[in-house]
Formats: C-alpha cells, structure tokens, sequence
C-alpha cells in the first residue's frame, strides 16, 4: 500500500492507483467527465484537476499516479479556480437545451455546472453547432451537446470492439463521427448511452418520451440472454420506459446488451391480456373461471403419462417448479426444458455450468470455443472475452474456435475447423492447439449449443471432459470446463430437474403426438409444425406468438418485467427480478395461474404464497436458497468428475456447427415483438460482420 | 560575437557541398569510433559539463536529459527520437541543418544514440520539408553505403539504424509526445505526463526526444570538447545557437550566434538593422511566437540567452526574432497568432480547444475595436485560465503572446476600443458565423 | 456517404499501383513488423501521390483509407481520424497545383496579402479552399512554413517559393500555367537563407567556399 494525504488525511491506496482513487479513498468527491472506471484513462477534460505538494501547477487526478507521501489538496482556491475555469469552458458552446434534452436530470454536465460552476456567461461570441449523426436504429445524436470527452470512442475501440467511432479533425473542428454515415455494428451499442456523460448519446427509441426523476425503478433481471444481466426497469404509469444495467461485477460489469435494453416495446406489443378457448376450431376469449374449468375438464380422465408440459426459454423457476410438481403429482414426468434438444451432462451441476464463472474469464490464458458464437449468444460475456484478451496483450491469451465464426467475434481467434473432428485432432495432439491448451496455466473451453443440439452432443461433451482433464482445463483449483447457454431459463430449469423422468417423453416426443396434452410452457421456438391435430395444446404464456396460434387454450402470463422471479444464470447464480410493472389486462402471474389450475383441478399444490414457493424450491435443490451465490459456493459444482470414456459416448460426426442464432435482434417472443429489434434487423440484417480492429 | 573558428554549422547555408565526401573535409565522421570508444557514461558526462540546453524551446539541459534513459535495457529496445517537425511561427533553423548539414545530424545521431543505449534513431520531419527529407534521405543512403549507419556503424562496433519520418501538417507533433503518437501512426494528440517518454516513449519503450540542432551539435561537442563550449556564452547559457531574423529588418536570415549577446546588437548585425532605423523599432519576439513579446525599450539592453529573457517575462524559446516596426498594427499581429493556435490546437482537452477559439474571436474583435475596454480583462482572465489547466504546452502557448500584448501594449487595445466606439456608437456585436469549415478542407 | 469530410463523389475502388507499391515496400521496412500502423502517414502520402498522378488530383479517397487500413491491420476508423486531423491529406480532390499560402505573423509581416491577392488575381480564385474554373489551382492558406527568414513563402504542392511579393507570384503562377515548374528557393539576390546581398559570417578560409 501506499500512504498519500489528501486534504491533510492520510489514506492508503494499492501502488499504481491513481490520485483521483485515492480521493475517492479519502472520502473526497472528485469531480469528472472523461475518467471512467471501466474504459483507459484520457485525461481529456480536466475537470478533475487537484493540487498535488510540489507540482508546479494542477494536475490531472484521474491519470496521476500517486506516490508514497504525495500530499494532495482538493478544495483549496488553485482548485476551484480550475474548475471552474474548465466548467465554463465546457458549456461556453454548449446549447443549454437542457429543458428539451432527454439526459436532463441525469446529466453530469447539468449536476457540475451546478456544483462548480460560476452561473454566469461571460461568452458573448457565436456558438459552435455541430451536425448530428446517423449512427442506426438505436443511438440518437445531439452533437452539439458533446464535450468531446471521448468515452464513447473508447468504449466502442475497447469493450464493445467495433472501433466505428472516432473523434475526427481537430481543434474547435473536433468531432465524434463515424466518419462515412453508418449504422454501429455492435449488439452493446446501448451502452454508449450510459457512457455519455451528456445528452450527445440518447435512446433513439425512447426519445423524448419521459423524464429520469419521473420514473419508478425496479431492480431486475434480463432474460434475453443466458448471462442473468443485472438490470433496472424504469417505468411510468405501468409502462416500462427504460432499461438499465445495474452494476455486477462477477456478471456484466455495468453493461447490457441491446436486446437486452431495447426490445421493451415488444412488452407492449402482441400482448395476450385475456384467457382464450378453442371451440370447434373458433377461438373466443373467456373469463379467467371458464377457462380454468375448461381445462380441468379436458384433464379429466387423461392418464397422467399422456400430459407432458414443454419449457420456453423466459420462464422464471417459480412457475417452472410450480408446472413441475403439478404434473408430477399426476403422476406425469413428462416434462422438457430444452426446446432446442440440447444434451446435457445432468450427473452433476458442472455438467451443465459455466463453472468457472464468468469473472473467470479474467483469470483464462487460453480459451478453445467449440460451437459457439459468444457474440450473438451473449454479447456482454463476449466482451468479458475480449476485455480478456485486450488485457492479456500481444499473444497472451491465445484463442481457439471449432465453428465458423458467422461475425467478426471482436478478437483475434484461430479458426481450428469447422466440425468435431478438430477435438479429435486436438485430444491425439495432432492439431497444434493441443499444444496452446497444455501450456496454459488456466486454459479455458466453452462448449456452445452448436454443439450441444446435435446428435452427437454426447461424444462432442465427451471429448472436451477429456481434452479438459488432460490439459489442466478442471483441477481443484481451476473449473475451465463451460457451457455455454442461451435460454435465460435453462439452468435454473436443469437445477429443478425439469427433464423427463425415466419413462418420460422428451420435447420431440411429446410434440411428436406422445402427450395428449400438452402444456406449452412459453414454448414458442419448438417445431410446433410436428404437433399432430389430435393433441390438445395449452399455451401459458405472454405473447402472441408462435404456439398461441395452435393452442386449444391460452393462459395469459406475465412477462419477466411483470412479475418477481427467480433465474439463475449460466454461472449456476441464483438471482432474483422484482416487478416493475403490472401484467396487461387479465394476464396474471404465471405460477399463480398454475396454483389455481391446480386448485380448480383438485390437486391443490401445497404452497400459497411466494414465500412458501420459495421455500419448496429450495428443498427441491439448496441452490435455490442462495440468491446471488456464485457456482463455485453451490452444491455439486465443485470437484470434477472422472471423464467418462470417449467411446460410451458415441461417435463423432463429421458435420459442421451450425450457428443457433441466425438473426441476433429476433430471438425469442419479446425481440419478435419489437419494433425496434425489427428495425435493427432490417438494418443489420442476418449476423452483422465488421472488420476488426 | 561568435567567430568564424567557433562555429559549428560550418555549412550552414550550403555554401558547400552537403554530401559525405565534402562533410568529411569539413570534420564529420573523423573519428566517430574513437568516440564511442569513450563509453556512455563520458559521453553523458561530457554532454553534462557542455552546459547544452535543448534547443527546442524549453531548454532543458540534455546531458542531465540523456541521463534519464535506463542504463540498462530490460529486453526493450531504447529509441532515440529527433524533432524536426520545426512549426513554430518564426523558427526556420532546423531546417538549415537538415539540408545543409545533414551528416552532421546523422553523426551525432549515432554518438548521441550510443549515449543512450538506442540502436534506431528516428526523426520526425515536418511534412513540408519534403526537399529538406529528401536530402537528408540522400544523407542517410551514403551513409548506410559508406558503412556509418548499419551493422557495426562506422566501426564502432555498434549497430545503428536512423528513419525518418514525415510528418503531415500539425504544429502540434513538435510537442514531443503528440510526436511519438504520431509516429506510431496516430494522431497527433499529446499524452498525459508521466510517464516520461524516458520510461515509456515510442512503442511503450524508452525514448528522448530532441531537437534536431539539439542533437546536430553533439559531434562538435565531443570532438571539441564540453569546455570549450561551456566557454562560449554565459554561465548557464552556455554554447553557440542557430538563430533567425525574420520581419521587419532589412536583411533577414538564419545564423549561428553565441548566447548573451544583445539582442540589438544581433539585430544590427546579422538583421542588418530595424527597416527605417533602430528608432522605428516597436516590439520584437525573441524565440518564436509562444514567447511574449518584448517592447522597444527592453530590446535596447536584454540579452539574447534563456536567463536573460525570462527575467523580462519572455523566453528565448528557438531564439528565431521576430522583428516589427512602428507601422504594425501589434494587436493583428498577435491575433494571427491566436488564430494559429486555435487552428492548431489538437482539440483534445477542454480549456485548450474551448479557450483557444475564445480568445482568437476576442482578439479579432480587439483588432477592430469593436469590444468594451472592460474585456479586455476578460481576455486576461481566459488566457489565465487556459495557462496550467492543458495537457500540453500548447495552451500555455497560446495564452502567452496575448499576455505579453495586454502586458506592453494595453493603451494601444484601449485606444482603439475607443476608436470603434467613436465611429460606430457602440461595440454592435455582430455575430460571426462560429465553425466555419472543417479543418480538413480549410 | 457524404459527410463534412467526405465528398459525395467518392470513387468505388482504389488499388495501389506498382510505383507506390515499390514505395511501400520501403516504408513498411522502417517500422518494426508489429508497429507497422506507424505506417499509415506514409500510406496515405503514397495514395495521395498516386491520385495526383493518375487522376491529376492529389487527394485520398474513402476507399484508399479502407485499403491503408487493410494493409496496416488498422481499424477503418483509425485512419480516417489521422487522414482528417493533419492538413495536407486532401481529403477533397484539389486543383493540380496546390497553392499553399503562408499568412502567418511573419510571412504577414512581409506582405503575404499580397501574395494572396495575387493568387486570386491570376487564378480567378475567391476564398481559400477553392479551386479556380479551369480545376488547375487550389488555393490554401497555411500556417508557418518554417521559412520565416525568406517570408513571404508561396508553396507550390512540395516546392517553396521564398522571398515573395506580388508580381513574384503573378510569375510563378503564370509559368505553371504554362507547364513549367520555376525553380524553387529565394525570388531575389540571397543564398538560401543567408542575408540578401550576401552572408555576414563562415567567410574566414578556414570556413568558406572550398571550391
Ligand atoms: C506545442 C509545442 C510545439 C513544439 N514544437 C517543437 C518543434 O517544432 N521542434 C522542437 O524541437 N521542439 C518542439 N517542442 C518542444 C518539444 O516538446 C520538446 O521539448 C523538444 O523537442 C525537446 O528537445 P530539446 O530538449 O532538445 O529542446 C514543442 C513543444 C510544444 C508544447
Ligand atoms: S458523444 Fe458523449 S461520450 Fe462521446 S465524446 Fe461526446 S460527450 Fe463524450
Ligand atoms: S493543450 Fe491543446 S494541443 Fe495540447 S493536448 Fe490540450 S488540446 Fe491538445
Ligand atoms: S476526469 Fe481527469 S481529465 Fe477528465
Ligand atoms: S510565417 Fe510563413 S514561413 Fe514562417
């Protein structure tokens, strides 16, 4: 540690910590706009200059390194000069249009000009204007209003890794541009957004649609993807307006992917807001008791093992576990989360974990990705990735692909191949990757569901168990063995055991005609085609999607915004969503729907309340009881088994991975509905590709 | 005054040949071996006792500079880095050495290089020196022929490679970090200090950064010795200069001169005096335009040397004069130069990019009078608040020259104030068009 | 595609032709293999050349940066933001001669107006930044040439004409109008940028002329 004082108190900070940390340490409130936290240090601003012993004039606090004894003085008469002196700077051409602007109330300009600005224009000349810029569906410019800090280049250069923009010419000329008009490639061009600390950058879909300090703020989860992104959903008379990243350092950091913040208009499109029948193939909309006792009729007097019910990939694991029992207590164990068809090894739960975690990543110095397309699966992991790799230097962590990468992927990889066969190469050594993984002292592999949706999932997990075991990739200390999900619902369906039982049917079996009911748990990416006339469909669910067009009964549910749940993420972390917002209409919560089906049916689930629904979770799995733990701290993650033999597992197959995401803006019900995600899928079309920096 | 045995650009104005064989006859490349022979530490010690002072304008002392460099490398490569990007209004020396001197530079390059454990030496030419790059490029292929430069240069036994590197319309590249970004194929922005170019400097490895006449003069140094040098001048300012003359003066020119001598007598002799006399003398700028100005009645004593400007509040900076007799108008003359800060400026940090457009629209409203006599202490106050909040010396640049102006010449801005209100009633701020065209295209 | 740098008239391809690729060849040499973005100022020079040549017009199209970008391993972006931040990239097309004026302090001092009103005189040209009728000259004004001493400076594409005045310039321009190249340097009686008349100093034996 080193010690430095700062306003005559000293405090010690880490060596290599910057003056402004130290500050922040001392308990000192620095003012900033170009420093950020998570971006390299610009020092452009100079909003944060302070004194410091012996320099002969101030210095910049975000980039000055702090030495042992170094004395630094934050409130003294140089200091508030200089800020003053840079406050008026920075607004001398700038609009003040903060009454029109969507940043008002929000905006570090507005809050430091009130702090440590003097109040008073003394500028009398012309004020620059700067033509406003087409950066795509998302991102909508005022560029007259930027201060120039850079941020969003930095972020764009290096989190996101699609270095588009740029600050081009000089001087006064000085502006952020993409340079040639076009649309940002980037699935995590929202968080420019936040990184502006102006109102240059703002949701180009939200535009002037509400005020910050109007908004009610609910702490959630996202569920467009696997990674569980921590999020705020910002909302105003029951509607949502905004979404938000919270900060999580072991999952997303502080950023969200644009699926994730933009799709929320397809909230409020398609919306099924009241129970539906199918009555001699007419549907008409009943009460919320006719349908109820509809249904139970139609149960009536069907053998449990003709039910099965089919899990989306949105579902929380309360309405998953409450479907679960009640099928099970009809002695049904027909029951599938995996509408993709994936494969899991469910011996334990590092068969089916990113066990490393996704701070894990950090720690990797070599990564083999196997069917997967990290990107358009998860674009904020992604950049995790690539945080990695920027950090890692020149040649530091190598990084390995068995695919076709179907966009630039942000980071240098080597393709190795397209099909399983490499893993074969690799495991005999005759691919010289092998040779990368070996030496690496945390080598990491990431099986995607390229690989895990095909026939030979078994034999291609087998062999990444086995080339893990033999390169280091799982010991004690180390768990670099990862699946990686895309359904936001599926581990935390795994962890409930929401599989067929031993005599059970599988996804493809009961769609096939298996079941004489089937419950279509938001399960609208299944090959509803298959379903033959005869098997009566019940879709619970919250958009008009897909399989509420073949249902014979629809049960409006909630979406994620709509009611509190728990998910757990790839990682194997327990977190938990509150409700932003009230479901649309007669829509209810989809566990309480279930609750009352089950009442109506006389197989009462035992469990009335969130609480005891919780409670019951937990005794099905323990992991249920550790919101927000991490892999490593839960039951059956830590430890690696013995590799089961290669040959038990089957044969490999020579095909190639195929990408599981075409089109990354249209994925599930939601993103469907959107109209932005439409627009950006216009735009980008089918995997955006950009040249890598 | 310096005399003829003294000098060390020999060949300043190319009345000679430039070539190898001709800068042979003149001494370059006698004895460059035995030289390095000496070892880094007598070089860096003999560079030291010299008293040189970095002739690109701060005037730092470049033996004690040198000695910053590592004495050991830890696997990265040192690079030394020369400054030839010479955009400073009124400097024109360094162009001289590079055309006409060249192997001089390439010399002393490699003594100089050797000093600090540098095997490349690279130096950045401002982009409008295409023929003196040229040249010097010619410098560099004989010499590479004639086995000064490459493996075992000149049979030192050390290896040396020197690039050049042109640069492409930017003042500020002469500021030497900006210059090392640039060279690394970026903008010229400058970077934040520390880390010193010593530690981390082009490509993230040790670096100095000097100036061409800086370095040219080196080999002289060595051969001649640091006493003899340290003899020229004064005490602290010791050496002989490149200097020019530009402006009002009868014979303009460029020239080498020892420092201390008055800055009349300079102007008298080498400047072939003030056009219209000594007495039409109005102000001189002493060391390119970042340096505040100097009234008439300080020019009839001070001294052309750092110590002796900076106690007048100017500097010596690149010690090229400029000249202006009594019929220029002062205030355009200093508002040119704000605009050529504000055209200049790399638009990076706030109080520098913000503030050099502030002040330039300011002074040319000063330049017609068409202001109130109180702004002109709002003037004041925006150079002071630009001065120190930069993150280079380019604000400071900008903020001095104004300065100095309000500092001589204030009646002048008043009077002329006064001048627009008597003819037009009242400052009628007319709105100027901001922005204009892109600097691109400009 | 038309932006406040970039032109519409933009052309579809760029391929650098063998001459520059020789040149290139030269430049990548000078830089470590791994720092070769170092070479992106270079590149942009050789395809503004090459422009000039081919096309008459030394400029550097949008396509020509992508190609730079490219070839160095840079992102797109990078070379637009150093094409756009230093002056003597074109990223414009210009006449085929560049008049470039210096109207700096002391080229001012010594009558670049002069010079500027006699370029617009024999070219028909307004403002800076234009290009006469007959597409033969761009006018520029620049900052300080480094040429102070022999001010005012006119500079034509990569030649200096010092020592200027009004007439002076009306002759330049009237020779490149006729095909001909003046030949550089000082326009009155001095020795680069010795005193006119003749140099002051280095006249002892010892130091002058050894021819
Ligand atoms: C805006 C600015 C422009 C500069 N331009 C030049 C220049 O053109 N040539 C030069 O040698 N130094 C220039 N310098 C000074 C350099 O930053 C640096 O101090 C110098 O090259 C060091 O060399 P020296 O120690 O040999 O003088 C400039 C500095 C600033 C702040
Ligand atoms: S747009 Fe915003 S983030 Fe980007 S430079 Fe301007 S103010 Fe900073
Ligand atoms: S002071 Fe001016 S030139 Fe220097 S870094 Fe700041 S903006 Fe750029
Ligand atoms: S926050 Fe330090 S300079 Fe911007
Ligand atoms: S001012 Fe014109 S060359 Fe220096």
């Amino acid at each position: 540690m080193v010690r430095v004082i700062v306003d005559g108190t000293p405090v010690d900070v880490p060596p290599g910590s910057s003056a402004l940390q130290a500050c922040e340490a001392a308990g000192k409130e620095i003012p900033r706009f170009c420093y950020h936290e998570r971006l390299s240090v610009a020092g452009n601003c100079r909003m944060c200059l302070v004194e410091v012993a012996r320099a002969p004039k101030p210095v910049a606090s975000c980039g000055f390194p702090v030495a042992d004894g170094m004395q630094i003085f934050t409130d003294t008469e140089v200091v508030r000069r200089a800020r003053r002196a840079v406050m008026e700077f920075l607004l001398i051409n700038h609009p003040l249009d903060c009454p029109i602007c969507d940043q008002g109330g929000e905006c570090d300009l507005q809050d430091q000009a009130y702090g440590y600005g003097s109040g008073v224009s003394r500028y009398k000349e012309d004020k620059r204007a700067v033509t406003d810029k087409d950066l795509g569906p998302l991102v909508k410019t005022v560029m007259t209003r930027c201060i120039q800090c850079t941020r969003c280049v930095r972020f764009s250069t290096e989190v996101a890794g699609t270095p588009e923009l740029g600050l081009v010419s000089r001087g006064e000329n000085a502006e952020i541009t993409t340079y040639v008009e076009k649309a940002l490639t980037s699935e995590l061009s929202g968080n420019l957004i936040d990184v502006c600390p102006v109102g240059a950058l703002t949701a180009k879909p939200s535009a002037f649609h509400a005020r910050s300090w109007e908004y009610k703020k609910t702490d959630s989860i996202d569920v467009m993807d696997a990674l569980g992104t921590n999020i705020q959903v910002q909302a105003r008379g029951g509607e949502v307006m905004r979404i938000v990243p919270r900060v999580n350092d072991d999952v997303n950091e502080e950023w969200l992917s644009d699926k994730g913040r933009f799709s929320i208009d397809g909230l409020k499109r398609k919306r099924l807001d009241r129970p539906w029948v199918r009555v001699h193939g007419k549907i008409s909309s009943v009460s919320w008791k006719d349908a109820l006792i509809a249904l139970a009729r139609r149960f009536d007097g069907v053998p449990g093992d003709r039910i099965g019910a089919i899990a989306g990939d949105l579902c929380d694991a309360e309405s998953l576990c409450a479907i679960k029992d009640l099928l099970q207590s009809l002695g049904s164990s027909n029951l599938d989360c995996r509408q993709d068809g994936a494969w899991y090894d469910t011996s334990a739960r590092a068969g089916y974990l990113f066990n490393s975690d996704i701070s894990g990543i950090d720690q990797a110095d070599a990564l083999l990705l196997v069917g997967t397309m990290p990107r358009h699966e998860a674009p904020v992991l992604n950049a995790r990735i690539r945080k990695r790799f920027v950090d890692a230097g020149r040649g530091g962590f190598p990084i390995g692909m068995i695919g076709t990468p179907s966009a630039d992927m942000t980071y240098d990889v080597t393709v190795l191949g397209n099909g399983p066969d490499v893993l074969a190469d690799i495991l005999s050594g005759k691919n010289a990757f092998a040779e990368v993984l070996q030496n690496a002292k945390n080598p990491m592999i990431i099986v995607g569901h390229s690989a895990l949706t095909r026939r030979d999932a078994p034999a291609i997990y087998a062999a990444c168990r086995e080339l893990a075991h033999a390169c280091g990739a799982v010991t004690p200390e180390w768990q670099g063995l990862n699946i990686l999900h895309t359904a936001a619902s599926r581990v935390g369906a795994l962890d409930l055991g929401f599989l067929p039982g031993p005599q059970g049917c599988d996804a493809a079996s009961m769609l096939r005609g298996g079941v004489e009911i089937l419950w279509l748990l938001g399960a609208d990416d299944v090959q509803l085609d298959r379903i033959p006339p005869e098997t009566f469909v019940v879709y619970l669910g919250h958009h008009g999607d897909a399989a509420a067009q073949r249902a014979d009964i629809i049960l409006p549910g909630a979406a994620y915004t709509e009611k509190p749940g728990t998910y757990v993420n790839m990682a194997g972390r327990v977190q938990r969503a509150f409700r932003a917002v009230f479901a649309p209409g007669e829509a209810r919560e989809d566990w309480r729907i279930i609750r009352a089906f089950s009442e109506v049916l006389g197989h009462t689930l035992p469990y009335d309340t969130l609480e005891q629904l919780r409670a019951h979770m937990a005794q099905v799995n323990p992991v249920f009881a550790m919101n927000g733990g991490s892999a490593q701290r839960l039951a059956g993650t830590t430890g690696g088994q013995a590799a089961p033999a290669s040959g038990q597992a089957g044969e490999l197959m020579p095909a190639p991975f195929r990408p599981v995401i075409q089109d990354y803006y249209q994925t599930n019900v939601i993103s469907r509905a959107s109209q932005t995600m439409a627009e950006c899928s216009k735009v980008y079309g089918v995997a955006p590709a950009v040249a890598a920096e | 005054m310096l005399a003829d045995k003294d000098r060390i650009f020999t060949n300043l104005y190319g009345q000679n040949d430039w070539r190898l064989e001709a800068a042979r006859k003149r001494g370059d490349w006698a004895n460059t071996a035995d030289i390095l022979a000496k070892g880094r530490d007598a070089i860096i010690a003999e560079m030291k006792a010299s008293g040189l002072r970095g002739r690109g304008g701060a005037g730092f002392p470049t033996g004690l500079k040198w000695s910053f460099m590592p004495k050991q490398s830890d696997g990265r490569p040192h690079y030394l880095v020369i400054n030839g990007d010479e955009s400073e209004p009124g400097t024109c020396k360094d162009r001289e050495v590079m055309r006409h001197e060249p192997h001089k530079l390439i010399e002393s390059a490699l003594i100089a290089s050797f000093a600090m454990g540098a095997h490349a030496s690279y130096i950045y030419i401002r982009g409008e020196f295409c023929r003196e790059a040229e040249r010097l490029q010619a410098a560099i292929d004989e010499a590479y022929a004639a086995g000064l430069l490459g493996k075992n240069a000149a049979g030192s036994g050390w290896d040396f490679d020197f690039r050049i590197h042109r640069g492409a319309g930017a003042y500020i590249c002469g500021e030497e970090t900006a210059l090392l970004e640039s060279l690394e194929g970026k903008k010229g922005q400058p970077r934040m200090k520390p880390p010193f170019p010593a530690g981390v400097g082009l490509y993230g490895c040790p670096t100095t950064v000097n100036n061409v006449e800086s370095i040219a003069v080196t080999s002289t140094i060595m051969r001649r010795g640091a006493a003899w040098f340290a003899g020229l001048g004064r005490p602290n300012n010791a050496g002989s200069k490149l200097m020019a003359i530009s402006g009002h003066v009868n014979t303009p020119c460029v020239f080498e001169e020892e420092l201390g001598v008055p800055l009349k007598d300079i102007i008298e002799k080498h400047g072939g005096g003030v056009r219209g006399g000594w007495d039409n003398l109005l102000a001189v700028i002493p060391g390119g335009c970042s340096v505040p100005l100097l009234p008439k009645s300080v020019c009839e004593t001070v001294l052309m040397d750092y110590d002796s400007l900076r106690a007048e509040h100017s500097g010596l900076g690149t010690a090229c004069m400029i000249v202006m007799d009594r019929s220029t108008d002062i205030i355009k003359a200093i508002a040119r130069f704000s605009k050529f800060f504000k055209h200049e400026s790399c638009g990076q940090c706030t109080p520098c990019r913000e503030g050099t457009g502030w002040m330039m629209r300011m002074m040319d409203r000063m330049v017609q009078g068409r202001a109130d006599i109180e702004e002109i202490d709002l003037l004041e106050q925006v150079t002071r608040q630009v001065e120190g909040h930069t993150i280079c010396a380019l604000g400071d640049a900008a903020a001095w020259p104004i300065q100095g102006l309000i500092r001589h010449f204030r009646p002048e801005m008043e009077e002329r104030i006064r001048q627009y209100k008597a003819a037009y009633g009242s400052t009628g701020l007319v709105q100027v068009p901001a922005g204009g065209v892109p600097a691109a295209v400009e | 595609m038309s932006t406040a740098w970039t032109p519409a008239e933009q052309p579809d391809s760029f391929v650098f032709d063998s001459a520059s690729e020789a040149e290139i060849a030269g430049v990548l040499s000078k830089y470590p293999e791994e720092r070769k973005a170092s070479a992106v100022m270079p590149l942009l020079y050789i395809a503004q050349r090459q422009m000039g040549r081919v096309t008459g017009s030394a400029w550097v199209p949008v396509v020509a940066m992508d190609v730079i970008a490219q070839r160095l391993g840079m992102a797109a972006m990078r070379v637009y933001e150093v094409a756009s931040f230093y002056t003597m990239f074109n990223t414009r097309p210009i006449g085929r001669y560049h008049l470039q004026v210096c109207t700096t302090t002391p080229c001012w001092l010594r009558g670049s107006d002069d010079v500027v009103e006699a370029c617009q005189k024999a070219t028909g040209i307004q403002h800076f930044g234009e290009t006469s009728a007959d597409g033969l000259f761009t006018m520029t004004e620049v900052e300080c040439l480094g040429a102070c001493a022999n001010a005012p400076i006119l500079q034509v594409d990569d030649d200096f004409y010092e020592d200027m005045n009004a007439e002076r310039t009306a002759k330049v321009i009237a020779e490149l109008r006729a095909g001909r190249r003046p030949t550089p340097g000082p326009m009155i009686d001095r020795n680069v940028s010795a005193p006119e008349g003749g140099r002051k100093t280095l006249l002892s034996s010892s130091t002058a002329d050894q021819e």
